[in-house]
């Protein structure tokens, strides 16, 4: 995300719009909750059972274009939940504060959540910085924090710590379900192009060197690193031909990759060239691209369309219900989120951190794309993610010819996990 | 060779959008004086409103090119109007407090858009006429940016026209070279104003409707131009179109080949070759020294005195209030209340340097984040207690500020406030590049204060210890001889020279001190977040310092206290309440403008000082 000179750091929720008396508002949401739950059908809750009160952090205002959906899909996930009971005989209610992708925000946010809001857990954040600042600031408070989004392999190996667990696969795992496919390609030359920070920098080292395992034939012929949000069309694309890749791998997204998809069509800079691309596949940057969707490249993404296992068909049909609109990627994020803080609450038997920390180690449930497994070797999820090759249909870019790749097989097992991650 | 031509013709086409762009933004600071932040808002409008005509989502499809004009068009009546409502009333305000507005404005268009348009991306279509690539020796170059290209020196020409030829471009630039002047001879400001911000907004609206075949258009163009835009305007010299002309060229070439050798260069390039102009063309390209000679003050102010007895009970209220706040607040109001203290202390240190030293810094953030990286390393590196890193976060700060102070001492007014921007840029890519040392922008984790401190209120109370030793320790500077020194060179640099004041040295150490200072903030604010990231060396860090200083009134003691207060604390309780935080407070912040012109303290001070007077005058 750029460096933006506005500061903003707004909250979100439905629930939110309370006035600026404490007790109002407080009482308000607990009103909220419980119009929801009774809306959904749910069991009338009895007075004992207070709400467990969840901390939500996301950058709302910095990337609505993911982060809307979701708080749709977290949303969609609490009603569920408190629907069927809620979680140890108590609904979920959900606090939801925008750090406005600023990690010094965040950091405000989880204190006035913890120690105002009395939250028994963290969840959420989307950039890798912010991610990283509320997992120490979990570390220091003792409390559980389940990173939704955030891909930073550090997150959970390298600056990896007690309290945090995510949900996303990271950098390298989906760096090697791209590996596996490029591996494949008879390309030997290979250019790359990422945004000039740590995300696109470790996505094209861990893919560099999964794929030098797999190749060691190939050589790496051009590099370009824009600065997020700068990316110059014509002087990058021109970069890039002239090296004359076979293939090229790319890890820009949003606004530079619909530059660079642009421009690099114009060019010819795609024709008879392989691209592997991180990300492309999923609604949120592949869609705004409409007809001029790239064609032919192998991304990871999202296929909402053709997904046809009945988890996701119920949690399709659950989520055009609830918004008439179609999920992102962002949707199952946010659902699948909350439904790990319930499950790992469930296993825990009490809301108590320490308690809920063990339970998550090794926690399995259900989420729309497959069962999942928090690992207790590194608090990484398996969560997997379809990688497949885009195409045109109907105006509109698509994935096809995909496969779901699962987490579990694209992490390290015990030994180099030790190496990974440093045992405080 | 071929590579060569046709990288410098794409080097071309990147540097037409980004010369209409600053073009616009030039000749509004050469007559006016507004430094307009909101100059990227146009642009992102511009870019909004072209796809909305363009494709006719509201109303009749107008078809590409009636849409782009229409758009620009469009963007420059809203740009003539936002001059007419709102800039219009505060011309009298002291010089970089129209700022304040404009950056009140970015906020409010910011929501708008999000909110008329929507989160996701949007793009548009391709030029009729112009799609797709013509062989040019051998590669494919894309049609629109052959029109691209044409399109620079057609403006430029169009400009040029207009400013020689014309009547109002006449006065336009009597106006730029000598405004008082060109009033005292009749030029209707007024209505020259607004056609000078019709114009301008008119170019930043055609600069963002162009990118429309290429770019998506989306809700952070705004903020992504804005900042380049002034570097181009300051390398060509304020003012100047042909300037800022050769700047984009000069910006845009540099980054086609830059990228080809040393790809990583994209996030400091700009401000790299701003820095290296500066320091050897004060003035920029093309630009003139006349102007801006005392670019904080203003109209002339009454000297700041030492406070009355009844404003220092005040103060000393407010610290004791704060001392018993911990009896009946919660942990959380406590960290608020912690983090507005920092914020303050900030806010200090910035209107030491611009009100008192007069020297606008756009670049704060440089002195206050080398506080908390030079504490967070220490610990990181180091292992070092707290104590002790906090002492190297102030030493860190200082060693900056001296570095940097060195050189913008020998410039004036926007021109040096630009080069701060550039320094503090430059260290921010050096924190977000350095893995190795800084953590890149993964930062350092981990920063916690030591045991002793741990607790919110006991960290509370050492902030509050350390932010009221700080601002006595500065009311004692300012009113040393070296704080009249300061100000002596402020208001004039002849005299104080003719008196024998060494004006760079003093407003060097001016510079150190205030860096120390916010190095200070800074690292209470690493302890307090418990981790530092390239984000407190950022643009945003600087523009809230400026914010609140200007909200206060820059040339009153108390100012950035109330300044910080209230807009830290709108900023902390608004994110809670509402998805609509930027909107809400730009909003306040365009009406604290136009209700205060001077400033919240300057406005209140005013009256009060003649209340005073009055009373001591009465029988």
């Amino acid at each position: 995300m750029s460096k933006a000179i506005c500061g903003h750091r707004t909250a979100s929720g439905k629930q939110q719009t309370g006035t600026l008396n404490m007790l109002t508002r407080r009482d308000f949401l607990t009103a909220g909750a419980a119009t929801l739950a009774m809306t959904a059908g749910s069991p009338r809750w009895s007075a004992a059972a207070e709400p467990i009160r969840i901390g939500e952090i996301n950058s709302y205002s910095g990337l609505p274009a993911f982060t809307l959906p979701y708080r749709n899909g977290w949303q969609l996930a609490v009603e569920e939940i408190n629907a069927a009971g809620g979680v140890l005989g108590r609904p979920l209610e959900v606090i939801s504060r925008d750090d406005g992708g600023k990690p010094g925000d965040a950091v405000t946010a989880a204190n006035e959540l913890l120690s105002r809001e009395k939250a028994a857990l963290l969840v959420g954040t989307f950039f890798s910085h912010v991610g990283l600042a509320v997992a120490d600031l979990a570390n220091q408070k003792k409390v559980l924090f389940v990173a939704a989004e955030p891909l930073s392999d550090a997150l959970t190996w390298e600056k990896g710590n007690r309290y945090t667990f995510r949900l996303r696969p990271n950098v390298s795992m989906q760096a090697g379900m791209l590996a596996e496919e490029a591996a494949k390609l008879k390309a030997k030359r290979w250019a790359s192009i990422a945004p000039n920070y740590e995300y696109g920098q470790s996505a094209v080292a861990a893919f560099k060197r999964l794929m030098a395992a797999r190749r060691p034939d190939i050589e790496w012929v051009a590099e370009q690193w824009p600065a997020l949000g700068k990316l110059d069309p014509g002087p990058t694309v021109q970069v890039l031909a002239e090296a004359k890749p076979e293939a090229i791998f790319n890890v820009t997204f949003a606004a530079d990759l619909t530059k660079f998809v642009r421009e690099g069509q114009t060019r010819g800079l795609f024709k008879d060239r392989e691209v592997v691309s991180l990300l492309t596949g999923e609604p949120e940057y592949l869609d705004p691209l409409g007809a001029e969707a790239p064609i032919g490249w192998i991304v990871t993404g999202y296929p909402w369309y053709e997904i046809d296992t009945p988890r996701h068909q119920a949690f399709l049909a659950a989520y055009q219900a609830r918004f008439s609109d179609y999920p992102r990627l962002g949707s199952v994020v946010g659902y699948a989120a909350m439904k790990s803080v319930a499950a790992i609450i469930t296993r825990a038997g009490k809301v108590d951190s320490e308690l809920m920390v063990e339970a998550a180690k090794g926690v399995t449930l259900e989420t729309p794309f497959d069962e999942i497994m928090y690992r207790s070797l590194d608090h990484q999820s398996t969560l997997g993610a379809y990688v497949g090759r885009t195409a045109l249909r109907d105006g509109k870019g698509v994935m096809v010819n995909w496969r779901y790749a699962d987490g579990a097989a694209y992490l390290p097992g015990a030994a180099e996990v030790a190496k990974l991650r440093p045992a405080r | 060779m071929a590579f060569v031509v046709i990288q410098f013709l794409n080097g071309l086409a990147s540097a037409a959008d980004l010369f209409l762009v600053s073009a616009g933004l030039s000749i509004i600071f050469g007559v006016t004086r507004i430094v307009n932040f909101a100059h990227g808002s146009f642009y992102m409008l511009g870019a909004y409103l072209a796809f909305t005509l363009v494709e006719g989502v509201v109303g009749p499809a107008l078809g590409f090119w009636p849409g782009i004009v229409a758009a620009a068009v469009a963007v420059a009546i809203l740009g003539g109007l936002l001059e007419v409502t709102l800039l219009r009333r505060i011309y009298q305000a002291p010089e970089l407090f129209q700022l304040l507005a404009t950056f009140g404005v970015v906020l409010i268009v910011q929501d708008l858009v999000l909110l008329v348009w929507g989160p996701e991306d949007r793009i548009g279509p391709r030029a009729p006429g112009l799609e797709g690539a013509v062989s040019l020796l051998g590669h494919q170059f894309p049609r629109y940016d052959l029109f691209l290209i044409a399109l620079g020196p057609i403006v430029l020409g169009a400009l040029f026209l207009l400013f020689r030829r014309t009547r109002w471009g006449i006065l336009v630039r009597a106006a730029t070279q000598d405004r008082e002047m060109a009033a005292a001879l009749g030029v209707n400001e007024r209505w020259l104003f607004t056609s000078v911000f019709v114009l301008g907004a008119f170019l930043a609206g055609l600069g963002g409707a162009v990118q429309l075949p290429r770019e998506a258009v989306h809700h952070t163009m705004d903020l992504e131009i804005i900042v380049e835009a002034f570097v181009v305007v300051v390398i060509g010299g304020l003012g100047s179109v042909t300037g800022a002309f050769l700047a984009s060229i000069i910006l845009a070439e540099l980054n086609a080949f830059g990228i080809v050798i040393f790809p990583e260069v994209t996030l400091v390039l700009v401000f790299l070759v701003m820095a290296v102009v500066l320091v050897i063309r004060p003035t920029g390209l093309l630009g003139r020294p006349e102007f801006a000679i005392r670019a904080a003050s203003g109209v002339a102010e009454p000297p700041i005195t030492p406070q009355s007895e009844a404003a220092r009970n005040w103060v000393f209220a407010g610290v004791l209030g704060l001392a018993v706040l911990p009896v009946v607040a919660d942990a959380y109001v406590l960290s608020v209340a912690t983090e507005i203290m920092i914020f303050v202390l900030f806010a200090i240190s910035l209107q030491f340097l611009m009100g008192i030293s007069g020297m606008v810094s756009f670049g704060h953030a440089a002195s206050f984040g080398l506080g908390a990286y030079g504490a967070a390393l220490m610990i990181k590196h180091a292992g070092a207690p707290m104590e002790l890193a906090f002492l190297a976060g102030i030493g860190l700060a200082a060693l900056g500020a001296l570095v940097i102070g060195w050189f913008c001492v020998r410039l004036t007014g926007v021109y040096l406030a630009m080069l701060t921007l550039a320094f503090a840029q430059i260290a921010w890519s050096v924190a977000f590049q350095w893995y190795g040392v800084t953590g890149g922008d993964n930062g350092i984790l981990g920063v916690w204060p030591a045991a002793w401190a741990a607790s919110p209120i006991v960290f509370f109370y050492l902030t509050l210890a350390v932010t009221t030793l700080a601002l006595v320790i500065l009311r004692r500077i300012i009113f040393a001889p070296f704080g009249f020194g300061l100000r002596a060179c402020r208001d004039s640099v002849l005299r104080a020279e003719a008196i024998g004041i060494d004006r760079r040295q003093v407003q060097w150490l001016g510079f150190a001190v205030a860096g120390a200072f916010a190095g200070v903030a800074g690292a209470l604010y690493a302890f307090l977040k418990g981790s530092v990231f390239p984000d407190v060396l950022a643009v945003p860090v600087s523009v809230d310092g400026l914010v609140m200083v200007l909200l206060g009134g820059i040339q009153r003691l108390n100012g950035p206290i109330v300044g910080a207060l209230v807009y830290k604390l709108l900023q902390i309780v608004l994110a809670s309440y509402t998805d609509y935080w930027r909107l809400v407070i730009g909003v306040i912040i365009i009406g604290l403008v136009v209700a205060f012109p001077q400033g919240i303290v300057g406005f209140f001070g005013t009256r009060l000082d003649a209340l005073l007077v009055q009373r001591r005058n009465s029988p």
